[in-house]
C-alpha cells in the first residue's frame, strides 16, 4: 500500500529536528544538554533513513534503511555512555561542567 | 486521510518537543520533553512500517539513554536552572541565523526530490522476523563490529569513571 504521506513530509521533519539539536549544541553550556541536542540530531537523521527506506523500490534497499538505524541507535548508545563518563571525570577534577570554562586542552 | 492526520499529529508534537528541548532553562525539563520526542517518534517509525525499530527506540532511548541523562543531572546536581546562567548572548543570534540559513538550504533539496514516487512497500518489511534474518545473514559482519564497539565503549566507560588510586 502506497503512503500517503509525501517524502517532503519527513524530509521536513527530519530537517527541523537537526536544525534544532544544531542550534542547542551552539547556544548550550551545560554538556548533557548539549549531548540531548546530539541525541536529536541523530535521531533526525535515523526519521530520515527510515523515510527513504519507505519510498525505496526493491526490499534489499528497504531492510538496508532500517539496517543503517540499528546502527545508529548502537553508536548512540555508546556515545552516550563514553561521553557521560567524560562528564563525570571533568566534574570530579574540576567541581564545575560549564563548556565555556573547560578549556584546558586550549592553553 | 488517516495516516496524514496522525503524521502531522505526531510532527507538531516532535515539532514542540524539540523546540522545548532547546528553548528550557531547566535540563530535568529539556529530558523530559525529549523522552516525549522519542515517543513520539516511536509511532511515527512504526507508521513507517518499522514496527521493530519502533519498539527499539522505545526500549534504548526512552528507556536506557534517558535514565542515564536523568541519573547523572541528578547526580552532578545541575537540575536547578540557575545552576548555569547563560552569560554569552552573542551566541544566540549568531545560532539561529546558522541554523536557519542551514534550514533554508536543506528545504531547497527537500523540495528537489517532490518527483519521488511512493512505492508498493509490504507491511511485513520491518517486522522482527524480517529484520533479524537481513540482521543475522547479509549484515552479520557489521553487527558483529558493533559488538565490538560496545565493548569498547564498555571498557571505556568504566576507566573514565574509576577512581583513580594515589600511588
Amino acid at each position: 500500500m502506497p503512503t500517503e504521506v509525501p517524502l517532503n513530509a519527513y524530509l521536513t521533519l527530519g530537517a527541523f529536528m537537526f536544525v534544532m539539536g544544531m542550534i542547542g549544541v551552539i547556544i548550550k553550556r551545560n554538556p548533557i544538554v548539549i549531548f540531548m541536542c546530539i541525541e536529536l540530531m541523530l535521531n533526525a537523521v535515523n526519521l530520515t533513513f527510515l523515510a527513504f527506506a519507505r519510498h525505496q523500490p526493491t526490499l534489499q534497499a528497504q531492510i538496508s534503511g532500517h539496517m543503517y538505524v540499528i546502527f545508529v541507535i548502537a553508536v548512540a548508545a555508546a556515545e552516550v555512555a563514553v561521553g557521560l563518563g567524560i562528564i563525570m571525570a571533568i566534574f570530579r577534577l574540576r567541581d564545575n561542567v560549564d563548556v565555556d570554562q573547560i578549556a584546558s586542552l586550549r592553553e | 486521510m488517516g495516516e496524514r492526520i496522525f503524521f502531522f499529529l505526531l510532527a507538531a508534537i516532535i515539532i514542540m518537543a524539540s523546540i522545548t528541548v532547546v528553548a528550557s532553562k531547566n535540563p530535568v525539563r529539556s529530558a523530559l520533553a525529549l523522552v516525549v520526542n522519542f515517543f513520539a517518534l516511536a509511532m511515527l517509525y512504526i507508521t513507517l512500517h518499522a514496527h521493530f525499530l519502533g519498539a527499539v527506540q522505545i526500549i534504548v532511548y526512552a528507556g536506557a539513554i534517558m535514565v542515564l541523562f536523568l541519573f547523572v543531572i541528578m547526580l552532578l546536581n545541575l537540575g536547578s536552572p540557575d545552576a548555569m546562567q547563560e552569560t554569552t548572548e552573542i551566541k544566540r543570534p549568531i545560532a539561529w541565523v546558522i541554523g536557519l540559513s542551514i534550514l533554508g538550504l536543506m528545504m531547497t533539496q527537500v523540495f528537489m526530490v517532490a518527483s519521488v514516487v511512493p512505492t508498493e512497500a509490504p507491511e511485513w518489511i520491518g517486522t522482527t522476523e524480517n529484520v533479524g534474518n537481513a540482521l543475522f545473514s547479509k549484515w552479520a559482519f557489521p553487527f558483529e563490529i558493533t559488538s565490538i564497539l560496545l565493548l569498547v565503549a564498555v571498557i571505556g566507560s568504566i576507566l573514565l569513571a574509576k577512581r583513580r588510586q594515589l600511588n
